[in-house]
């Protein structure tokens, strides 16, 4: 049992803690860019898939390797937008909790 | 069958364990963390073992991108988010516990514990061949032949993204 580093099961399960971290972090985390964190952790763990199949069952190896570079470049796009979003949140309400933007309640 | 541990096959068994576990204790300290600043230290460390799996998946330039984007870029810019807008702690240490808080633990837990049954019961079935390497030279050839459209398009997205975030994060400032 020592090799264990080539199998595929070993990085599909890797992937599935790495998803339910970020799923339990996105419930725990009370602030915007924690919640930001978890789910770039979701997506890691989506990656880490893509590239174990990649790597184990596809055809053609490129295929899967080039969907986890836009799924980075997605994702660099979308922390961009998203801490710019929390930025001019906090400069409204002086807060990112997420409990706390609530104007429209009442 | 097992090599030992001094063998070179033995010792990648023991780096990669070694990623492994950098990979969890990174996830645990991003998530399980007080502070958001040790949240990003640990977003940090476990892309940098998800950079190692990448290099034991055969993928070294996709490792080195892992590392440029997301411990170089994103965790960098999170960081400068904090330092912007981090508000006091004892505003968040006086947060009421809400009915998440107590599902999350358990509902992620499951969730990871269910995808890794299905992952092990599953039937995957290994190409009868493959039709290249998936090296470097590759790779660059399937992105500037059948995937150049996307490539061309991805960089419109970020290009967009970043005008708009910076128009984003401009909004607020004229007034003060």
């Amino acid at each position: 049992m020592l090799t264990i580093s080539a199998h595929l099961n070993t990085y599909l399960i890797i992937g599935a803690i790495l998803f339910g971290f970020g799923i339990f972090g996105l419930l725990h985390r009370p602030s915007l860019i924690g919640m930001l964190i978890s789910v770039e952790l979701i997506l890691s763990g989506a990656s880490v898939n893509f590239m174990a199949f990649n790597h184990f069952l596809a055809p053609d190896p490129t295929v899967g390797q080039i969907f986890t570079l836009f799924i980075m470049g997605i994702a660099a796009a979308e922390a961009a937008i998203a801490l710019s979003i929390v930025i001019a949140v906090y400069r409204n309400y002086q807060s990112i909790d997420a409990d706390d933007l609530t104007d429209l309640k009442g | 069958m097992n090599p030992s541990l001094f063998s070179p096959e033995g010792l990648a068994e023991v780096i990669f364990l070694i990623l492994i576990g950098t990979t969890i204790l990174g996830a645990s300290i991003a998530t399980l963390s007080k502070r958001l600043i040790r949240s990003v230290i640990g977003l940090a460390i476990c892309f940098l073992g998800v950079g190692g799996l990448y290099y034991f998946l055969n993928s070294p330039f996709v490792a080195m991108m892992q590392l440029l984007i997301y411990v170089g870029a994103v965790c960098i810019t999170m960081t400068f988010a904090i330092m912007l807008a981090e508000p006091d702690d004892e505003k968040a240490s006086r947060k009421y516990k809400s009915v998440s808080t107590w599902a999350a633990a358990p509902l992620g837990g499951l969730i990871a514990y269910g995808l890794s049954r299905l992952a092990i019961q599953g039937q995957w079935l290994a190409p009868a061949e493959k039709i290249n390497s998936g090296s470097v030279k590759d790779l660059g050839m399937s992105l500037l032949n059948e995937y150049s459209m996307v490539f061309e398009l991805i960089s419109i997205v970020l290009l967009v993204s970043i005008i708009g975030s910076l128009a984003l994060a401009r909004v607020g400032r004229r007034k003060q």
